[in-house]
């Protein structure tokens, strides 16, 4: 018997029971985010997935998804990055002094910001590589520099408003193209008075594609013998995962259609799963976090790689500081005040290891959008901002708590 | 003599696995008993059940020690009896001093507040016992591991031990540290400290051990007395692996064929004592299909050595040249060294030779993952088929090459880390320690891929601390001391002695 043929075998035996435990966290994560919907959706009498607010829910994460994007790969790499909220108040900052003082066009601003973000994040990177100071201390200070730098370029106002232009990078939807006369037929059709059928379009076509993709994976893996998730769980997961897709797309798609943030969330979020799961570097950036020494002494330059995350940090909370400084119309020096704590609350809850090593992008984005629901939510009942932090705290406690339950479990 | 502890008909079952069947020990008072038996074979679990780590009730069987019977429900249980267990890995505080250590959660003191004149005094008179001549204020991490070791045995005297238990006690000790080690062992028996000693090398079982006993598969295979003159290592090894073992080391047929690797003139100095020079000077050279060995006791430098040639690991002020084939290479990192065709196989496979938290397949790949990928994206497929071949032709035991590598044994460990530098198909091989910590069957298994190596045309420098396996597997054994090359003897004219005398006389 082929040495594939007889993993696939033993691994086959596995119960149904038995894959749920060793893979809790994962199923875990998913089954809270959509209880947590549900029980909001609820409370609030059908507020929380109204269009307008799914479109809010969006808009109002869109910044924390992208940074948690390279927090995650930091924190894989086993670092941390607590300068995040000021990298992005700084940016913010630069980009209104930029546009509103010096009167830059929207494309220049846009560039040097994020290029000011990477030179950023590459001088903490510097440090944390070459000169192996610990990176909680270097991004620390890099916190309290920042702060005060965006104070010093606001000189402590706030500043805009920005042109039309800046504004639609979090304030824009994506054009409908599908001519007027079929958008109305669709409306008919489904009994709405207006819809944007290319948003829903592309909502249809993701759940195809993740289906599509699932389905060969699967293929794929059973071809290699890798453990296979029962059938039951695979269908439910991907069923779930479609449905509340093409549900979501729907709700937008009858308010303004596909706001540009989520179209630059998700594929940035395709871009990095694809990376840290598929190439090279991502592999390597995981070994480094496993285990650096044994990863130096494999080849891999673990400095190099180490500079790269936090260079790669800094423009990614360049790209949220201009989201954020868009969306409120105005830099102010509070922006992003205490954020990082929300991004890294989000990876972790998304299951990454704070010893480095662990952790899946794909996490990262559901436990950002979980902590997104739990503000949204208890946002709209009424709950005070003191309770909410209470709440959120929890949240974070429980799910690293049930981590390591579970990993002692497995042993 | 009566039995200081009887173990009868103990049988432990973990979910799907039977790791202890009906197995008995009876030790009796005032001797030295030795366990032996391949990894696995459930030394370890058996031990955990005598100290209490496995509580009683959690095994069948009885336990009597001291003429009652015993029934331990934790590590405490145990020690108040004077059950000792010295694991492998040393249970230090590195940043403490030995006097803290000694006492670390059986401090002197009064009202919660330490007596530390007291303290010291006690600390001396023990490191007086193990013969360790340091300070009690001397911070531990400073001190090499066979002080250590001996650090460890001072802090089991400190709790009035009556049964000692030693795991593996001169698995990274050097010859003399572990001569030192087993002089101590043979002290304490004098002063009547029953000792129980688990080893893979048996001629120190054979120089210690009044009884041994051996264990394979959970279960006990025979006991022999050394009174009886019933101890010899051909035995002890039969009775381990269950089948005659003709041959320790498998043949090869020895021929060298053109120059490999040669490293002249190299200097390297400490990297934090830059005045140190670490390796003086040293030449080397390995010829295709050639094993080259390198003897020598620990802190010889032949780690330093080998590090410092493989992508400028360790040291500073590195000087001198590398040739492959006869042309100068770059190693100045350790990319470049495995473009040049060499591969390093760390002494340390837990820290610096494996990720355990990943796969086996993706710890096999790491070293080479360009060849799974194709525009630096990584083809997993591929990579399946890569680990799957490296697992049957080292014949690593494991149900697939998706588990992690933390859930191997130390031999399976070795097994990965060793397919790792094969897929980064080197020409040179330098193996530091390739059989430290792993059981006989095993090792026999790294033997004969060495020799594979060696056929199809390799170096391979073998740095070992174990003389016999120098003796028995190498063309050419380099003898080191304090970071230089002393000597040079063919196959044909080493012996353990002369490379004794080779690095005494210098």
């Amino acid at each position: 018997m082929d040495a594939a043929e007889q993993s696939a075998k033993t691994t086959k035996k596995l119960g149904i029971g038995e894959y749920l435990v060793r893979h809790m966290r994962e199923y875990g994560l998913l089954f809270a985010l959509i209880a947590i919907m549900l029980f909001f959706q609820v409370v609030t009498n059908g507020t929380l997935l109204k269009p307008v607010n799914v479109t809010n829910l969006l808009l109002q994460n869109s910044y924390i998804i992208i940074m948690a994007l390279g927090m995650l790969i930091v924190i894989v790499a086993g670092h941390i990055d607590l300068s995040v909220g000021s990298v992005m108040g700084f940016v913010g900052a630069l980009a209104a002094v930029m546009i509103v003082e010096y009167d830059q066009s929207t494309g220049v601003t846009i560039v040097t910001c994020l290029v000011a973000g990477g030179l950023i994040g590459a001088a903490q990177g510097y440090w944390i590589a070459y000169w192996s100071i610990p990176s909680f201390i270097v991004t620390l200070a890099g916190m309290l520099v920042f702060r005060g730098l965006s104070l010093w370029l606001l000189e402590g106002q706030s500043l805009g408003p920005f042109p039309r232009e800046f504004q639609m990078i979090s304030n824009g939807f994506v054009p409908d193209i599908v001519p007027q006369s079929v958008s109305d037929a669709v409306a008919g059709l489904l009994g709405v008075k207006r819809i944007n059928v290319l948003s829903l379009a592309t909502g249809i076509i993701a759940a195809f594609l993740i289906t599509w993709m699932g389905l060969k994976a699967r293929e794929q893996n059973r071809a290699h013998g890798i453990e296979l998730e029962p059938s039951a769980f695979f269908y439910a997961r991907i069923g779930i995962t479609s449905l509340a897709l093409i549900f979501i797309f729907y709700k937008l798609s009858t308010f303004r259609g596909l706001p540009n943030v989520l179209l630059t969330m998700g594929v940035l979020t395709i871009i990095y799963a694809f990376f840290t799961e598929r190439t090279v570097t991502g592999r390597r950036i995981y070994a480094l976090g496993g285990n650096e020494k044994a990863a130096k002494l494999s080849g891999v330059k673990t400095e190099r790689l180490t500079f790269l995350a936090f260079a790669n940090m800094g423009v990614l909370a360049a790209a949220a500081g201009m989201v954020f400084a868009a969306r409120l119309n105005s830099a102010t020096p509070k922006a992003g005040f205490a954020l990082e704590l929300d991004v890294i609350a989000a990876v972790f809850i998304g299951g990454a290891s704070m010893s480095g090593g662990v952790g899946r992008i794909v996490g990262a984005v559901v436990g950002a959008f979980l902590m997104g629901v739990l503000n949204n939510g208890m946002s709209i009942l009424g709950i005070g901002i003191d309770y909410q932090q209470v709440i959120k705290g929890l949240v974070l406690l429980a799910a690293v708590i049930f981590d390591v339950y579970n990993k002692s479990k497995q042993t | 003599m009566d039995a200081l502890l009887e173990m009868r008909a103990i049988t432990k079952e973990f979910p799907g696995v039977k790791a202890l069947d009906t197995v008995n020990l009876a030790v009796q008072k005032g001797e030295i008993h030795a366990i032996c038996g391949e990894n696995g074979a459930g030394k370890s679990t058996l031990m955990k059940v005598l100290s209490g780590v496995y509580p009683a009730g959690t095994y069948d069987g009885e336990i009597h020690y001291d003429g009652a019977l015993a029934e331990f429900d934790d590590i405490s249980g145990s020690e108040a009896r004077g059950i000792i267990i010295i694991h492998q890995e040393l249970a230090l505080v590195p940043l403490l001093s030995i006097a803290e250590n000694l006492f670390l959660g059986n401090e002197r003191a009064k009202g919660g507040i330490i007596d530390w004149r007291d303290t010291n005094r006690r600390t001396e008179a023990l490191l007086r016992k193990v013969g360790l001549s340091e300070p009690p204020s001397a911070i531990v991490d400073k001190l090499g591991v066979g002080k250590q070791q001996l650090v460890e045995i001072a802090k089991a005297l400190s709790k009035e031990v009556r049964l000692l238990i030693l795991d593996e006690p001169t698995a990274a000790l050097s010859e003399s540290d572990s001569q030192a080690l087993l002089d101590l062992m043979l002290e304490l028996k004098e002063q009547g400290v029953t000792q129980i000693i688990i080893s893979h090398k048996l001629n120190e079982v054979r120089r210690v051990a009044d009884t041994v006993t051996v264990i394979r598969d959970g279960a006990t295979v025979s006991t022999m007395n050394a009174a009886k003159g019933e101890i010899t290592e051909d035995r002890i090894v039969n009775d381990m692996v269950g089948r005659d073992m003709a041959d320790r080391y498998p043949k090869r047929d020895r021929k060298a064929g053109d120059m490999l690797l040669e490293i002249k003139d190299w200097n390297v100095w400490h990297p934090i004592h830059t005045e140190r020079q670490m390796i003086k000077d040293v030449n080397l050279a390995v010829r295709a299909g050639e094993v080259v060995g390198i003897a020598g006791l620990m802190g010889a430098g032949r780690t330093e050595l080998a590090m410092s040639v493989f992508g400028k690991s360790y040291g500073r002020n590195i000087s001198g040249v590398v040739e492959m084939q006869g042309k100068p290479v770059d190693v100045s990192t350790v990319s470049k060294a495995i473009g040049a065709g060499l591969a390093y196989v760390t002494e340390d496979r837990k820290s610096l030779g494996l990720v355990l938290d990943e796969t086996i397949q993706r710890n096999i790949t790491l070293s080479n993952l360009p060849e799974v990928s194709r525009n630096a994206i990584l083809n997993e497929g591929r990579e399946t088929q890569v680990a799957e071949q490296y697992r049957k032709t080292l014949n690593i035991r494991t149900p697939s090459v998706f588990q992690r590598v933390m859930n191997l044994s130390g031999g399976n460990q070795q097994k990965v880390v060793l397919s790792k530098w094969l897929f980064a198909e080197p020409e040179v091989l330098i193996l530091d320690e390739p059989t430290r910590g792993i059981d006989v069957g095993a090792k026999f298994e790294i033997y004969g891929i060495i020799n594979d190596l060696s056929k199809q045309g390799k170096g391979v420098v073998m740095i070992s601390s174990e003389m016999p396996e120098l003796l028995g597997m190498c063309d050419r054994i380099y003898v080191m001391n304090e970071g230089a090359f002393v000597g040079e003897l063919s196959a044909d004219d080493a012996s353990q002695e002369r490379i004794m005398s080779l690095i005494v006389t210098e």
